[in-house]
């Protein structure tokens, strides 16, 4: 059982004060290669991009703004499309992002869309460029590279996540195409083990891709996403999540990626869906801020968190309670469900409904904003957006 | 289990905290009794135990010195020792509100096969010296890993070991009660200029963090004492600034802010190099969630020890200039300090000693 005390936060530092003094010169953020005197080889991070992912990444941890998550595969799509009774068409799908990037304002609240391949390639119904738009929203497009999860041999019953081959082409044609982001998302299953193999193949593909996007102009939203599955309780979360994350950081340091230009896209600790003891935000607020403190170097500038299957409003809350106190990281959300749950409701694929799916969107993005400064009160959320998004044994 | 969660849990993380209380730093008195040898005999003094004794209650004693100081680290035999009147050193720090710490390492041993880099001695029998240690009043401790920069170093080999070492040494030590400071010091031994030593200092502390993780260190209950990242010995000097700039930036790049407080090592530096550098560290305007201070060894006692020469009637002088620059590196710690100190004979003279054996 974890000690409460060691939930508390240091007693002597005033962590309001860590930032302070003369400002930093900004010197470049890759390392000088030529060396008159010694022979040895440096690191050469990012490449000649660095300072251009520095300031993406920072543009994209801004206060008061997250990521809308809209990457979902034509599969997955499918079965949203389905929830709402339209089939999976590309016109469909593209009514529906079309909704989604033209939401008028969205640019105060979201500063990153992650997009799936056909729609960072796609027009609006209007024949505008899906990228134009958001750029021209003040939202930076992101993409989806990873290629999926396939099952792991040699682990138990475990999965891992394809997408190396050809990244680097593939990431230096989307950076062509305005992409500016990336995202992988991998995962880690707590019922199954989770077996050090999986982990660690969870971390090095992770770290792979991160250094292979850096090197084509991509910021990585680097996702080891601990699955909400089982029974288990918050102390075996938090576990779990200290082993993962020490494995991630320390493979993103082997593959030289430049901390200061990548985003991290963390679950909350939480307990298991199926754990009969639940957590209050407090709780998971404490336990996540205490893995970021443990794991987190401060160089890394946002973490944007998954939602994973909590209702709307769960998922604001928790990022509110996050947001109490400074943290030495933009701590955000990177919300899919939890954004776009009710306004896909409520368009049900009507065009006269989409001004009102629209506003939907804009109350979640609003919320979420709000939580991100530490200011969301809950007033006024309705029914639809408390309700629970787990789907047991859930497949993207 | 996550971490170390047992019965010292809240007091590593209290008396860590502690040693990173802003305006207070450590200072490093450990010298074994062959290095002591060395300072003394630079003063024409005999390494004999009363010598010993005297030079550390000089020390200690010296008035006002203890409100800049959060923790001592001690040689075992000091650990023991009394005033001259009779009283327990220990005790002595206990009184000023100062931490007594406690050097557990054997020194360092060749690794076969490499161009003679090192790892350090001292994991057996460990937990029961803690144990001890604890008992006569130390609560936290020092190991001493070395890594030398070269055309094939650090090799992997002596990174893996010296993390894995010292984050063997970190969990019996708390265990056992006593706060571990981790300290992998790269030599600044070489011609390599300061990108290299940010590289390779980065790169040893993720493996150092990696290794600490691993071994379930309890990471609010541990301080971390690293080189400040320089230009080689042998390579043109830069301004505090940049030193600050690039060590800040590597610390951000490795250091979870669950670890309290960073307490610089100084190794070569002269004093006022030493606080000069600490200082532009914490004017820096950066992330640092983690308070920034020192462990200073030479960079605290030269001048002091010039001063005294061993003669008695010296003792009043030597101890104002130890206050001197218990003072300054105060201010350091608050990003305070003017670069008035008065400055002692040999306060901006170099301590840097090629190939330096402690």
């Amino acid at each position: 059982m974890a000690s409460a005390s060691l939930l508390k936060s240091s007693p002597v530092l005033d962590k309001s004060e860590w930032v302070k003094g003369q400002s930093l010169r900004q010197p470049s953020a890759s390392v000088v290669r030529c060396l008159p005197n010694g022979p040895s080889s440096l690191t050469i991070r990012a490449g000649s991009y660095a300072d251009e992912l520095i300031k993406t990444a920072k543009t994209v941890a801004s206060p008061g703004r997250g990521i809308l998550a809209m990457d979902e595969s034509n599969a997955t799509c499918g079965k949203r499309l389905a929830s709402i009774g339209l089939e999976n068409t590309e016109a469909n799908r593209q009514a529906y992002r079309t909704l989604l990037v033209s939401v008028p304002g969205l640019g105060q609240y979201i500063s990153g869309a992650i997009l799936f391949e056909e729609t960072l390639y796609q027009s609006t119904v209007d024949g505008k460029k899906m990228v134009d738009v958001l750029v021209e929203q003040n939202i930076v497009p992101g993409i989806k590279v990873d290629k999926g999860l396939v099952p792991l041999a040699g682990s138990n019953d475990e999965s891992w996540c394809q997408g190396l081959d050809g990244l680097a082409s593939r990431t230096a044609a989307y950076y062509q195409q305005g992409a500016r982001f990336a995202k992988w998302r991998t995962v880690v299953s707590i019922p199954n083990g989770p077996s050090a193999l999986a982990v660690k193949e969870a971390a090095w593909g992770l770290a792979r891709y991160a250094a292979i996007s850096q090197d084509n102009g991509l910021v990585p939203i680097v996702e080891p996403e601990i699955l909400l599955d089982g029974e288990h309780g918050i102390d075996r979360t938090f576990e779990v999540a200290l082993k993962v994350w020490a494995e991630v950081f320390f493979y993103l340091a082997e593959n030289n990626v430049l901390f200061e230009g990548i985003l991290l896209k963390p679950s909350m600790v939480t307990p298991g869906a199926e754990c009969k003891e639940r957590a209050t935000p407090q709780q998971v607020a404490d336990y996540t801020l205490k893995l970021l403190q443990r794991r987190i170097p401060p160089s890394v500038p946002g973490i944007m968190f998954l939602s994973g299957g909590q209702s709307e409003v769960e998922a604001t809350l928790n990022l509110n309670a996050m947001n109490q106190g400074p943290n030495p990281w933009h701590v955000s959300f990177s919300y899919a469900r939890a954004l776009q749950n009710t306004c896909l409701k409520t368009w049900g694929g009507r065009p006269e409904n989409v001004k009102a799916a629209q506003e939907a969107l804009l109350i979640r993005a609003t919320a979420n904003s709000l939580a991100q400064l530490g200011k969301y009160t809950g007033e006024g959320e309705s029914e639809e957006a408390k309700k629970g998004m787990f789907v047991k044994g859930y497949v993207y | 289990m996550s971490c170390y969660k047992g019965k010292y849990a809240d007091e590593l993380i209290k008396n860590a905290a502690y040693i990173g209380t802003p305006g207070k730093g450590i200072l490093a008195a450990d010298e074994s009794t062959g290095t002591i040898g060395k300072r003394l005999s630079s003063i024409n003094v005999e390494n004999v135990e009363t010598n010993r004794r005297a030079l550390r209650e000089l020390l200690f004693c010296t008035p006002g010195a203890l409100q800049y100081l959060s923790g001592v680290i001690l040689y075992e035999e000091t650990l023991y020792q009394k005033t001259a009147d009779g009283k327990l050193f220990v005790d002595v720090m206990k009184e000023g509100g100062v931490l007594p710490g406690i050097k557990v390492d054997k020194g360092t041993v060749e690794l076969a096969g490499t161009n003679g880099e090192t790892t350090t001695q001292g994991l057996d029998g460990l937990a029961q010296r803690c144990q001890k240690y604890y008992e006569a009043g130390a609560r936290f401790a020092k190991w001493r890993a070395v890594l030398k920069i070269g055309p094939n170093e650090p090799s992997q080999l002596a990174i893996n070991e010296n993390a894995n070492g010292l984050a063997r040494y970190a969990i019996i030590c708390q265990e056992n009660g006593l706060v571990p400071i981790v300290e992998p010091e790269i030599l600044v031994d070489g011609t390599h200029d300061i990108n290299k030593c940010a590289d390779v200092t980065e790169r040893v502390l993720a493996a150092c963090y990696k290794a600490l993780n691993d071994h379930k260190v309890l990471l609010e209950g541990t301080l971390l004492k690293p080189n400040m990242v320089t230009p080689g010995s042998e390579s043109p000097k830069v301004t505090p600034e940049v030193i600050a700039e690039y060590t800040v930036r590597a610390l951000q790049r490795t250091m979870p802010p669950a670890v309290p407080a960073v307490v610089f090592l100084s190794g070569g530096q002269s004093e006022e190099e030493a606080t000069r550098n600490l200082n532009a560290m914490n004017k820096l305007k950066t992330k640092k969630p983690w308070s920034l201070s020192f462990s200073f060894g030479r960079a605290l006692q030269q001048s002091t020890l010039k001063a005294w020469g061993g003669k008695e009637e010296n003792v009043a002088n030597a101890q104002t200039a130890f206050l001197v620059r218990c003072k300054a590196n105060s201010e350091a710690t608050l990003g305070t300090y003017k670069g008035d100190a008065q400055l002692g004979e040999g306060a901006a003279e170099s301590l840097h000693v090629k190939d330096y054996k402690y």
